[in-house]
């Protein structure tokens, strides 16, 4: 598409090691100074398929995928068949010249008498590196501490394969153009969605996560655990979601905050946890990370269609709010602002991300993260009054939390309708009196809402209107029609519960068109800002194939009708 | 010193001559002979009749979802061992809505004591079939009769080697109070389960049906030996053993977890210099 970044896409079998290169060259890259977001697309198998990792990269921030190749690196046939009409014109196709593939774009490389097959990827490696402009010294460091534990003669051996395919590289007329240098080199880190989720519930104090394994959460929970001694926190595989959530709500309720994630099917068998959470007034954060559905839908690929499930989860009515990150770093700070409010209004806090941003690298700068305190637990140890009335009515609706065996005070909460103190009533007074309490909570969480980004023309003839991770797509397609003369402006939303109308709708109403992206087939977020707003969004931009939306996406669909 | 006035005295919603009562009285001595005091104790307990016990007595609660009560009681545990966390919820709430938690709870050894109101009837709903209910059962709902096998909780939880296994008769109260205190003692997974007359909805296992074969198990049997375990678990029909059934040495679910040496999870700071580490190795 631009000539400003760089597009790499490896393509193979699963099982091929091309996340091993895929995550040693998104490294390198980060580390060289330069900017990359990856997008990662498989099949649901461990073994066989066509997997891919594209990893575009630039000296300016890239923050979008792309889907123009500008090098295509097939560690197999089909590769090249599925991704040969993304090559862009300048692009070019690394492959072994046993592959046997006649292509005028297409460089042959002799791998084979580089070293043996399972030293293919980081012969490609190396030279894809070469054609960017990467530093040997600096990929090769990168892919020792990658392969820590690996034994010095393998070590050895990759190093070889590597200098090799740098040599051979360079020595071949070729005139791809290089990233262009960056003076400094980097401390960046390279981080997706769901490390920096796990990374800022730590940072919030996190103290305990279950869950049952499912794709694409279960990074989160791999992440935590192999953290859980170092950091002091427990993190229990389950029986199923149901008892996940429970879990949860049974360690929060004694003093751990906690945490739960899942995706779609796991998050319907939460369901009912959720609105014990809010009955009992407990603290729980919940991280539900999409995927197509309905039922079982495709296991691996991405989707936001899961919005309209999570506002409504839960039986009855209550408070929470609802968090979709955009960037890396709003996961990182979006989940400490979930314990947060999930400790003040003591009650159930989402997180809602999908596949294609949990699996999404990018180069980010590290957080200040020894500055950052805790979030402030919401419990106190010693009771306003006597006896202690766990759901005491007060203005704000927020009563005093206690924990169980701290103090002499007796906790008691109840998923029956209760009274102050807790205890099952059929008092229909306090019924109701109980719900406006719960209620209550509600103005506080509204409060404190995050205004959805208003970014570009002040005058537009249109608004962009999108949530969660499509943010870097929708912000590129709208600076590239700006270039082309259009005034846009774009309104996106990383908070997309409760809307707060004054925030934007005038924002709404000052242009000619409004157009919703999103990643589901129905228009979730229209359909909610038409009901909170009654302002009506029209086009929708829908993406429902699996895969993520990116700026060509939004621009060949909007060009087209 | 802890009395039996400490644990109050509630109105109940239960029908007269439930024998729930007899529980609830079993469960008071038997927290007052080990000397618990109510803030110590925290019950869990899921939706039926026999769920809102621990509503009729002073401690901490958390009366929950039904049949979600060993989930709650495992994170509360995990998150503060220091509590003696005790389960109690009906048989359709334990073994029905909760089977897979029953199962989950008796692999992993929490040490948490279930006590299982065993009326082999839904109560709370108004008489339907349970698990427990025995073949034929008639309800309103299985106007034929029930037609699977009764589920038997004490044969299952032997066979999967728990940690403790009880059957008790709620009107046997004392024999119910000293097994309830055994079951605390006890660390790590004890399931009692407690035969229990519902006067309303179960008109074939009443009280004097429970009486006359609930017979305590001889002062000389073995609860460590696992093969005579089964066989006594099993036996149900004319003659059922009460008393504790099987019982082994396996370390409770907590002692898997290093983090918890260094006591309850509540309060901890975060380690930040090695949280700043961690991140680091993002690089
Ligand atoms: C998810 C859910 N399903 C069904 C119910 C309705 N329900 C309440 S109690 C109960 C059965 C109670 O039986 P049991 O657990 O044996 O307790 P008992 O009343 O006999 O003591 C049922 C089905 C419910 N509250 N929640
Ligand atoms: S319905 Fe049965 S179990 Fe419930 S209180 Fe009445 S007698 Fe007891
Ligand atoms: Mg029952």
């Amino acid at each position: 598409m631009t000539r400003n970044t760089i597009n790499v896409l490896i393509g193979g079998e699963a099982g091929q090691g091309l996340v091993t290169i895929g995550e040693i060259l998104t490294k390198s890259v980060a580390r060289s100074g330069y900017s990359v977001v990856v997008t990662q697309s498989y099949q649901s198998r461990i073994r066989g398929g066509h997997n891919s990792f594209a990893i575009r990269m630039g000296a300016d921030e890239v923050i979008a995928p792309q889907e123009a190749v500008d090098i295509l690196v097939p560690l197999d046939k089909d590769t090249v068949r599925i991704h040969r009409e993304e090559l862009s014109p300048w692009g070019l196709i690394i492959m072994d010249e046993a592959l046997d593939i006649a292509d005028d774009q297409g460089i042959k490389v002799p791998f084979k008498q580089w070293a043996p097959d399972k030293f293919l990827n980081i012969a490609a490696l190396g030279v894809v590196s070469y054609l960017i402009g990467l530093d040997e010294e600096l990929v090769s460091q990168t892919m020792n501490k990658f392969f820590d534990k690996m034994d010095q003669e393998t070590v050895k051996e990759n190093r070889l394969v590597l200098e090799k395919a740098f040599r051979w590289t360079a020595d071949q007329p070729l005139s791809f153009q290089k990233l262009p240098r960056v003076s400094h080199a980097s401390d960046r880190l390279v981080m997706n969605g769901n490390e920096a989720i796990a990374l800022g519930a730590l940072s919030a104090g996190l103290k305990f996560y279950s869950f049952y394994p499912m794709t694409p959460a279960t990074s989160i929970a791999v992440n935590l655990a192999g953290k859980s001694e170092k950091m002091g926190i427990i993190v229990e595989q389950a029986e199923d979601e149901i008892a996940a959530i429970n879990m949860a709500i049974g360690a929060s309720f004694t003093g751990a905050p906690s945490m739960v994630g899942t995706s779609g099917g796991g998050f319907a068998l939460m369901t009912e946890g959720v609105s014990l959470a809010a009955m009992t007034e407990t603290p729980i954060v919940i991280v539900v990370s999409q995927r197509p559905a309905p039922a079982t839908g495709l296991p691996t690929r991405t989707e936001q269609s899961d919005m309209e499930l999570v506002l409504h989860s839960g039986h009855g009515e209550f408070p929470r709010a609802i968090f979709a990150p955009g960037t890396v770093e709003e996961c990182f700070y979006l989940t400490r602002k979930a314990f947060e409010l999930a400790e003040r209004y003591q009650g159930p806090i989402f997180i809602l991300t999908d596949q294609f941003f949990a699996d999404s690298y990018r180069a980010i700068d590290p957080f200040d993260i020894e500055d950052m305190s805790p979030v402030n637990p919401s419990y106190a140890l010693t009771s306003s009054s006597s006896p202690y009335r766990r759901y005491a009515f007060t203005d704000s609706g927020i009563s005093q939390r206690m924990l169980p065996g701290i103090s002499k005070h007796l906790v008691v909460a109840d998923s029956d309708e209760h009274s102050e103190d807790g205890h099952i009533t059929e008092d229909l007074t306090v019924r109701q009196r109980m719900v406006e309490k719960r209620l209550k909570k509600g103005e506080g969480i509204k409060a404190e809402v995050l205004p959805p980004q208003l970014q570009g023309d002040e005058k537009p003839d249109m608004v962009l209107v999108s949530w969660g991770s499509s943010k870097g797509a929708v912000l590129e397609a709208a600076s590239q029609m700006r270039s082309n003369g259009k005034r846009i402006a774009t309104l996106h939303f990383t908070q997309v519960w409760p809307l707060v109308s004054e925030q934007f709708s005038e924002h709404l109403q000052k242009t000619r068109e409004l157009v919703c992206i999103e990643g589901n087939a129905t228009g979730q977020l229209a359909r909610l800002i038409r009901r909170e707003t009654g302002v009506l969004i029209a086009k929708q931009v829908l993406r429902y194939d699996g895969l993520p939306i990116t700026p060509e996406y939004i621009l060949r669909k909007l060009c087209s009708n | 010193m802890v009395t039996i006035s400490d644990y109050g005295k509630y109105d109940t919603t239960w029908c007269p001559g439930c024998g729930n009562f007899s529980i609830l009285e079993a469960m008071k001595q038997a927290l007052v002979a080990r000397g618990l005091e109510p803030h110590q104790v925290l019950f869990i307990s899921g939706i039926g009749q026999a769920a809102k016990a621990p509503h009729y007595l002073n401690a901490n609660v958390f009366n929950g979802l039904h049949g979600r009560s060993l989930p709650v009681a495992t994170g509360a545990k995990l998150a503060n061992p220091e509590l003696t966390v005790i389960v109690e919820s009906g048989d359709g709430c334990s073994y029905g809505e909760g089977g897979n938690h029953f199962l989950a709870a008796i692999r992993r050894n929490i040490d948490v004591t279930l006590l299982a109101h065993n009326n082999q009837v839904y109560g709370l709903t108004k008489g339907q079939a349970s698990p427990t209910s025995d073949e034929g059962f008639i309800t309103k709902v299985q106007p034929g009769g029930v037609a699977s096998a009764a589920f038997n909780p004490a044969v299952v939880a032997v066979a999967m080697h728990a940690g403790f296994v009880a059957r008790a008769f709620a009107r046997l109260t004392d024999n119910l109070s000293d097994i309830i205190q055994q079951a605390i003692a006890y660390r790590g997974f004890s399931l009692i389960d407690v035969l229990q007359p519902c006067v309303s909805f179960n008109k074939v296992n009443t009280f004097a049906w429970y009486k006359s074969r609930c017979y305590p198990l001889p002062k000389d049997y073995d609860p460590t030996d696992w093969y005579a375990a089964v066989k006594t678990a099993d036996q149900w029909g004319d003659r059922i053993p009460v008393g504790v059934i099987y019982r082994n040495e396996r370390p409770p679910f907590e002692e898997h977890f290093p983090v918890l040496s260094q006591g309850p999870l509540v309060g901890r700071d975060v380690d930040r210099m090695m949280l700043k580490k961690i991140m680091e190795g993002y690089a």
